[in-house]
């Protein structure tokens, strides 16, 4: 603690010296002259930050084969993971720039890293969860030999080269669950997010376009859906449907799926509405209407391709937060049920290895696997809507 | 005026380059600019001449997306394209200040006036805040705003067009800097309040002996305002000479035809006979917002081929009279004609025969076309809509209307609205009114929001498809000058009642009602001593929004 604040505080003369140097090396060239504190500050801080990482990670080197070679194993994870990502986002984006149409290469050229680490991610977890069945090495209900091997396939810390990310504690390979969980997981969010952008945004630009009464009705509506908390609202209605789900003869997983789509679409009927109020004050609305044009006409051919860009942005954060639900109704045990892989589940069933982390890192890994693959959607979907709105909204730098 | 000999701005070969996409194209192609002390400049040229960016540059300073590749902009002795951040931030808005063409968008809405006003003298240690409130008590006094003592209190959303815009004159007056630079400062105003406007600007810059630079794509605003004018066309200089002699021998081919713009004129049309049916005829209309009553008792004929002029300054009630004839808001009372027979009230209830005979066309081009469909659809929507039309049937049609606008069907076709330029934005708006064959069309503002040798191209071919189709047009606006081009009778509307009304000819003989005769008078003329002469003539308090209080 004492570490940081004074790394903070000594920063500050050192920002100072740092704008001097810099105006005095390159003869007052007006990036150093027209330096601010603050940005002088930030490269400093930066700098400081950066050699703390290089540094910790040359120790983590020295301290290979000692104990101590344990507090440092998530930092290497973490470290190299960026490493590796940073490479494959970059590479894919010179590739991206070298293949394909000219429009997707104009695309690429001016794509930022974040953004072609987003995409890359979002394809790869695309073609797991539709080839599932091809590249999982075993089933997702396959009960194998050995339970609770370590995830590293290294024999001599209790893994096994046959499982390389270890099994569970019934003896699951946790790999083919975490290529099978993609598909359940993503592929529900994914049908959900539609559902309740179907929902959403047709009565979104209904009450928009007809305006009256029933623009009242469904706002209003939706106002009380809204007030209730969305989690403890899903896992009230989940609950009914477990009671009604096997005497109607219907998947559990359809009632969820309509659940969190109509609690959804709440968010997504606010923001179509006012993204189509501002749409049908314009002169080619009032045309359209002066020329006799229906009511379809007018929302699908007129409204609908003008709402897209903030529509579509919404899409990759609704689809997130879905999917989060989703895995938080797992992990209540209320969501995807047994013995259907799915992350949420996975992470509450091997939750308790998470004790070992500082004894046994490779142990304590089993959990996070599934974790991390949600997280790093979530990174991915998000960096990409990030640059789709920065892109619709026009800005320039 | 008092102009010194002392140099005070001056630009050599000032080159900007934008960014479009992912390339830097030069848009000013080297300006040289020399400004005295007390001298006034006006920078002219149509859209997207540069004269903004210009301007701007003259302060050292270029929006997102432009950066100056070369050239000098020395400023008393300091070169401002070299100076560093803290020198320029010691300069702007202490010595050289900058008043925007939309005042209401450029004031912040959050804070009074006068707390804006004082900002500027606070900041860069001229006055305290109690001195500078003072003194912009004073400037608004000078300005001739109401109440100037209290005015300053009031936040932007609870003052007009015109006094914001003499507000902001007095924020960038409050440092007394040596140089302002108006960009377009009464484009977006009525002519009556214009006038106010450019009367207290022209008073306090020569009292203070400012120089200033004033920019604008009004000709005759020009010649009221500046000593010298600078002609600008895509980035270069075309001339420079002192207002008269620029007025009276232009040099220049491209200036000569600036100059004629208001030279297009037609002839008043026979009157109709006295028995003939009018194609749109309203009747007694009287209408309201809700419970806000904005038309009383407006009745007005259309006869066929003829075109009606209707003006008023903003809040008149003209464009709600079109939303009663379209029957976007059904009228309270009376009703509206077409042919003689009576038409639903209600759009919803007209049928698609009396919807297609009666058309719009908008004044903003821009919100007017859908922007994510392309010319042909735009177009081809009303053609396949009203005449069932389809495929190459429906493709031939759109082709010979934009032949009929004068665009080149096949290069125009399959473009997007953003891809062309406003003029030619206003003609697809022309071409979807057309395509439903209709006997009447209501044009609003259409030329207002365009540059003057455009909007005489779009005047021509409207009175071209006139002539042509036997088109009957109702005509919004309040520029006069189109008024006296194109109509042939005038309705004069004040405060939701039509004042006046009668053929052209008559209309611009006196006498008049007071209120055209107001209007009449405050339209700028291209003599440059219109402006004084109008206000020895009149006082200061007899002109512009002052005036028209003391009418009602």
């Amino acid at each position: 603690m004492i570490w940081f604040f004074g790394i903070i505080i000594l920063s500050l003369p050192l920002a100072w010296g740092f704008r001097l140097a810099g105006q005095a090396a390159t003869s007052n060239a007006p990036k150093f002259r027209d330096m601010g504190f603050g940005v002088a500050y930030g490269y400093v801080f930066g700098a400081i930050v950066l050699a703390w990482l290089v540094w910790t990670y040359v120790a983590s080197w020295l301290a290979q084969g000692t104990p101590e070679a344990n507090q440092y194993f998530f930092f290497r994870v973490a470290l190299h993971g960026f490493l590796i990502f940073a490479a494959a986002a970059i590479a894919f984006r010179w590739l991206g720039t070298l293949v394909g149409p000219e429009w997707s290469k104009k695309l690429f050229r001016n794509m930022p890293a974040t953004a072609s680490f987003g995409i890359l991610v979002i394809l790869i977890y695309a073609i797991v969860s539709i080839f599932a069945g091809a590249l999982a090495p075993y089933g997702q209900e396959e009960i194998l030999g050995n339970a609770n091997v370590v995830p590293g396939g290294n024999p001599d810390l209790g893994g096994n080269p046959d499982f390389p990310l270890g099994t569970d504690q019934i003896g699951r390979d946790i790999l083919s669950r975490l290529i099978y969980g993609a598909q359940n997981t993503v592929g529900i969010a994914f049908a959900t997010t539609c559902l309740a952008f179907f929902i959403g945004g047709t009565l979104g630009f209904l009450a928009a376009t007809l305006q009256g009464w029933l623009d009242q009705f469904i706002s209003r509506a939706v106002d009380v859906l809204m007030a209730i908390p969305a989690l403890i609202f899903a896992l009230l209605l989940m609950t009914i449907a477990t009671v009604w789900a096997p005497t109607l003869g219907i998947p559990l997983t359809v009632f969820m799926i309509v659940i969190i789509a109509v609690i959804d679409s709440t968010r997504v009927f606010r923001l179509a509405r006012a993204v189509a109020m501002n749409i049908v004050v314009m002169d080619y609305i009032e045309a359209a209407k002066l020329r006799g044009e229906g009511l379809s006409y007018l929302i699908f051919r007129e409204i609908l391709p003008n709402a897209t860009a903030p529509l579509l942005a919404e899409f990759g954060l609704r689809f997130c937060f879905v999917f989060l639900t989703i895995a938080s109704l797992s992990f209540l045990g209320l969501g995807i049920q047994p013995p259907l892989a799915d992350w949420g589940t996975m992470v509450k069933d091997l939750a308790q290895f998470i004790n070992f982390a500082a004894f046994a890192p490779q142990v304590a890994t089993a959990p996070l696997l599934a974790a991390g693959a949600i997280a790093l959607l979530t990174v991915a979907v998000n960096f990409v809507v990030d640059w789709m709105l920065h892109k619709s909204s026009g800005l320039k730098e | 005026m008092a102009i010194s000999n002392e140099q005070l701005l001056t630009v050599r070969g000032l080159k900007i380059e934008g960014r479009s996409d992912e390339t830097w194209n030069q848009i000013v192609n080297g300006v040289d600019l020399d400004l005295k002390k007390g001298e006034v400049l006006g920078l002219i040229g149509e859209s997207g001449a540069g004269k903004s960016t210009v301007g701007l540059a003259s302060m050292g300073f270029t929006r997102d997306g432009c950066r100056i590749s070369d050239g000098t902009v020395e400023f008393d002795g300091i070169d401002l394209v070299k100076a560093s951040a803290a020198v320029k931030r010691g300069l702007l808005g202490k010595r050289i200040a900058y008043v925007a063409q939309s005042a209401a968008a450029s004031f912040n809405p959050a804070h009074k006036l006068i707390d804006q006003h004082t900002e500027g003298p606070t900041q860069h240690s001229v006055m305290s805040k109690a001195e500078s409130e003072a003194d912009g008590m004073e400037l608004y006094r000078k300005l001739r705003l109401p109440n100037p003592d209290e005015i300053g209190f009031r936040y932007p959303h609870q003052v007009s067009g015109g006094q914001l815009q003499r507000a902001m004159t007095a924020m960038a007056m409050a440092c007394r800097p040596d140089l302002i630079i108006f960009d377009e400062p009464t484009t977006a105003l009525d002519v009556t309040t214009q006038i106010e406007v450019l009367a207290s600007i022209r008073e306090i810059v020569e009292e203070y002996d400012t120089a200033a630079i004033y920019i604008t794509h009004d000709l005759a605003v020009v010649a009221q305002m500046a000593d010298k004018i600078k002609v600008l066309l895509k980035g270069d200089e075309v001339e420079e000479a002192d207002t008269r002699t620029m007025l009276s021998n232009p040099q220049e081919e491209y200036t000569k035809s600036l100059w004629a713009v208001r030279s297009f004129q037609r002839d008043q049309k026979p009157a109709p006979a006295v028995d003939a049916t009018p194609v749109i005829s309203v009747q007694n209309v009287t209408a309201a917002y809700g419970v806000v009553p904005v038309l009383y008792d407006v009745s007005f004929d259309i006869h066929e081929g003829r075109t009606v002029a209707v003006v008023g300054e903003s809040g008149s009630g003209k464009s709600t009279t079109a939303r009663c004839i379209t029957g976007l808001l059904p009228p309270k009372q009376g009703h509206i004609e077409f042919d003689g027979v009576a038409m639903p009230l209600d759009y919803r209830k007209r049928n698609k025969d009396q919807l297609r005979q009666a058309q719009m066309i908008y004044q903003m081009a821009d919100t007017a076309l859908n922007p994510r469909k392309t010319i042909g659809e735009i177009i081809g929507r009303p053609v396949e809509f009203y005449l069932g039309l389809k495929g190459a049937a429906k493709r031939k049609r759109v082709e010979e209307l934009l032949f009929e606008i004068e665009l080149e069907p096949n290069q125009y076709i399959n473009r997007l609205p953003s891809e062309l330029s406003g003029g030619q934005k206003q003609r697809i708006g022309i071409a979807r009114a057309l395509a439903a064959e209709p006997k009447f069309i209501i044009c609003d503002e259409v030329t207002s929001a365009l540059d003057q040798l455009v909007a005489e191209g779009i005047l021509k071919l409207l009175a071209k498809l006139q002539d042509d189709l036997k088109l009957s047009y109702m005509f919004i606006t309040h520029d006069l000058a189109t008024v006296r081009s194109i109509a042939d009778e005038v309705v004069v509307m004040k405060d939701g009642r039509v004042v006046e009304q009668g053929p052209k000819d008559d209309m611009f003989q006196p006498p008049h009602h007071a209120y055209t005769d107001l209007l009449l008078s405050s339209v700028p003329e291209m003599d440059p001593d219109w402006l004084t002469n109008l206000l020895n003539e009149r006082g200061v308090d007899n002109i512009g929004d002052a005036a028209v209080g003391k009418m009602s």
